[in-house]
């Protein structure tokens, strides 16, 4: 059922073929690895099969999740609580509370009412709540990752090796800043901004929460948090945390619900700085909402970013950067190089060690310490997933798909997609698809690489494959890109900031600049 | 005596030197008095050859804790601060046996000395944010400027002051955060706070080598020390003749040399977690590459 259409060159093939994601039995733990082409070019050799490990760390998930609020767990004052789901299994976990517009009043209350004490508390005591928290996320790691990819659907081997040891080193980071805001800004007196309304997306729910709430917390700030609806678990077990570790009561609150909750907050009298993770869609309409009442805002939205690969590059590092770049977490990635764009003389190599790569990965439970790629986080959207794969094969690109391995029955699941023969109007080079599915195209010159990477009303990240310096550095100077990765791809830390240019947001998370959007001006 | 009297078990305060606990290889040893002139404890005295070791030992030790992440090193110092915190009563009485400070000082001491750590903990993965730059050149190059640690920094507490404990964690923080590897010469007065923090250092994963702790005369090792080759700053608190020797000695192979008087004010916070205390701990590497294709 896999067919290639990589021997034809880009722009001149067919439609191949578009895959459906197939129901099937996932008990044999048979995947269609193959290995990477030798180094005399040969096919691949047969594949093997896999062992289940999946991760054992048992995992309590209580019947209903509550807010958190005031610094304690209460029931919803809407009285309605809504399923989260695992992706990878359709099984309810829990019950979360829905929070409604009172729900937010009581907590934007009690996050104004421990503004006062917690400001004023001197900077090296608030830093040590900070260091606190950055520790007891440290100990009960494994148990958070383990929660996170049951929530999420994501690999266990990402949330226990990216998402976790980061949430907690950006606590930890900033912890650090806590008696330092003054060497940040220039000739500065920091003093926090008030209340911070805070949504974040699904995508990396824990992460997004630490990424929010460290640099607020650092710089005096007392915060409502709203987690997106699919993967509020990890939240409220931060929640957890922040009661182990006595942070005052209601300096972090932390409200459940979907989009009408987030509205509730962002569009909240007593907010005074809202920031947001999420699509450029909702992030306007929050922009306006901000500009009406001269909120403080800052947003970092979606993206389209380009991953730039010429001919002097060293081709099997890039091959691993692009897999890194799209198939990472699904490719549920804002910043995720979804678009690729190949100098002309080596299309042919990297579509093809592309292909071979693609199908190393191994689909299927996120919970196995093997799996390369997750469930996609929920059945809305996988369903848009699959509408841009069938747009693009409907606008003639070539749909390439690892396409043997079975599908657990259950689930939401999407195979590794790239597409050839993809023209810049094409939906697909376009639109964010938020979905592992990469769309492959070629140039001749760099200033065409340049020109076309930037023809985007996105500017969140880019990636740069080259061995060449000054080729690097004079790309990425002239990339309309917050973050340019240079011979590497996604990567994050504490100490550096993220944002976009354009459309993608404004306003930096992290080091010394992701500051500034919490402190007065 | 009494058949139930306890006899107390007597310490002897060894050096700390590549991890270990050793001896002075001299044989020598210190008396430690009280306020009173009682006998506290004996210490080691250390000599030219326990300088030296100390110092070949933070020479091997600073490639790996200078080249561990800034992140690393932040959760070292911070587990350090950790390991006092569980000390608190320990590096209180350390203080008061040989100052006799009232018991509430030296506790109010210890707490600095303890915030201190952490502070400087947060230095880890700062201070090359705020000491280092991005230079805009008037060329297509891409330039930038960066510290560096300088490498073997000996920091000597020759005449330790009223707050013997928190002047000496100020000695030494500044060069082993920026990741310097540090020799330590506590004041052989009021050492004992110094050789607490020794003790808790292993069991806080600083490096074996990266901090090196020694007990003697300041006048004999101050001569040693500025003529060591290998050292590349000192940092000290220091008056008289042992300063002099230090700022001579030193211009021999070009250390940086931070000589503080014996009344500094170690408790003024403003001027202790500034990092401009970094200043003679680090070098600033200034790289250009081409920015044009």
């Amino acid at each position: 059922m896999w067919t290639s259409g990589l021997g034809s060159p880009e722009g001149a093939g067919p439609i191949h073929r578009v895959f459906k994601v197939e129901s099937g039995r996932f008990r044999t733990h048979r995947y269609d690895r193959r290995m990477p082409e030798s180094s005399s070019g040969t096919a691949p050799v047969a594949p093997w099969d896999y062992s289940p490990a999946p991760e054992t760390v048992p995992v309590t998930v209580p019947e209903r999740t509550r807010l958190f609020v005031g610094g304690k767990f209460i029931d919803p004052r809407s009285g309605r609580w809504f399923d989260t789901v695992n992706p990878a299994t359709e099984a309810v976990l829990s019950r979360i509370a829905e929070g409604d517009a009172s729900d937010v009043d009581a907590a934007v209350a009690a996050a104004r009412k421990a503004l006062k004490p917690w400001s004023k508390l001197p900077a090296r005591e608030r830093a040590k709540y900070l260091y606190r928290i950055a520790r007891r996320i440290q100990e009960r790691a494994r148990e958070l990752a383990v929660l996170e990819t049951m929530d999420g659907g994501k690999p266990i081997k990402e949330s226990r090796d990216v998402d976790v040891p980061l949430a907690a080193q950006h606590f930890f980071h900033h912890a650090g800043w806590c008696d330092k805001l003054r060497y940040a800004v220039p000739g500065g007196d920091p003093r926090p901004v008030g209340v911070c309304g805070q949504v974040i997306p699904w995508n990396f729910p824990l992460l997004m929460a630490a990424w929010k709430l460290a640099p607020a917390l650092a710089c005096g700030n007392t915060v409502v948090l709203k987690p997106a609806e699919t993967t509020s678990l990890t939240a409220m077990r931060l929640a957890e945390i922040l009661q182990e570790c006595d942070l005052p009561p209601g300096v972090v609150n932390i409200v459940t619900g979907a989009g009408d909750t987030g509205r509730a907050l962002v569009e909240h009298d007593g907010v005074d700085k809202v920031a947001f993770t999420g699509s450029t869609e909702v992030g306007k309409r929050i922009a306006k909402a901000c500009a009406a009442r001269g909120t403080r805002l800052t947003l970092e939205l979606g993206g389209k970013s380009p991953n730039i690969v010429f001919a002097d590059a060293a081709i099997d590092q890039a091959i691993e950067g692009i897999v890194q770049g799209i198939w990472f977490n699904q490719g549920h990635v804002c910043c995720a190089g979804s678009r690729l764009f190949v100098e002309e003389s080596v299309l042919p190599e990297v579509t093809r060690k592309l292909e071979m790569r693609m199908r190393t990965l191994r689909v299927g439970d996120p919970l196995d310490k093997n799996t390369d790629i997750g469930a996609i986080n929920s059945k809305g959207q996988l369903q848009t997933i699959e509408r841009y794969i069938a747009a693009g094969a409907e606008e003639g690109c070539t749909v390439c798909q690892s396409g043997q391995q079975a599908l657990p029955a259950k689930g939401y699941w999407c195979r590794p997609t790239f597409m050839t023969g993809v023209q810049p109007a094409h939906v697909v080079a376009r639109e964010e698809i938020f979905g592992p599915v990469l769309a492959v195209m070629s140039f001749r010159t760099p200033e065409e690489a340049i020109s076309r990477a930037n023809n985007s009303p996105y500017g969140l990240a880019a990636g740069v494959w080259t061995e060449k310096g000054s080729k690097v550095f004079d790309v990425a100077r002239r990339l309309q890109a917050g973050v340019v990765w240079c011979n590497t791809y996604n990567q994050f830390d504490a100490t550096s900031p993220f944002g976009g240019f354009k459309e993608s947001g404004f306003g930096r998370e992290g080091g010394m600049q992701g500051l500034a959007a919490y402190l007065a001006e | 005596m009494a058949d139930n009297e306890r006899i107390p078990v007597l310490k002897t305060w060894k050096l700390f030197v590549k991890g270990a606990f050793p001896r002075s290889e001299s044989g020598r040893t210190l008396a430690l008095h009280g306020p009173k002139g009682e006998l506290v404890a004996h210490l080691s005295h250390a000599s030219r050859k326990d300088l030296r070791d100390a110092v070949e030992a933070a020479r091997a030790a600073f490639p790996g804790w200078s080249g561990a992440t800034a992140y690393l090193r932040g959760q070292i110092v911070y587990r350090l601060a950790e390991m006092l915190e569980g000390r608190r009563g320990d590096l209180a009485d350390g203080i008061r046996a040989t100052t006799g400070a009232s018991r509430k000082k030296a506790e109010a001491e210890v707490d600095r000395a303890i915030d201190r750590t952490v502070c400087w903990a947060g230095w880890c993965d700062k201070f090359q944010m705020v000491l280092g730059s991005r230079n805009p050149v008037a060329g297509p190059y891409h330039n930038f400027s960066m510290p560096e640690p300088g490498g073997v920094c000996v920091a000597l507490q020759a005449d330790a002051g009223e707050t013997p404990l928190l002047g000496f964690m100020s000695l030494v923080l500044p060069p082993l955060c920026a990741g310097n590897a540090v020799v330590a010469v506590a004041d052989a007065r009021h050492p004992l706070g110094a050789l607490l923090v020794a003790e808790s250092a292993p069991t806080a994963d600083v490096p074996a080598g990266a901090l090196n702790v020694l007990t003697g005369q300041a006048a004999e090792l101050a001569s040693w020390v500025a003529g060591h080759r290998d050292v590349d700053s000192v940092h000290a608190q220091a008056g008289g003749e042992v300063a002099a020797t230090l700022r001579a000695g030193a211009a021999e192979n070009l250390k940086r040399v931070t000589v503080l008087s014996a009344d500094e004010d170690f408790g003024d916070e403003e001027r202790w977690t500034n990092p401009r205390r970094l200043a003679s701990f680090v070098e600033t590497k200034t790289i250009w590459h081409p920015s044009s294709a």
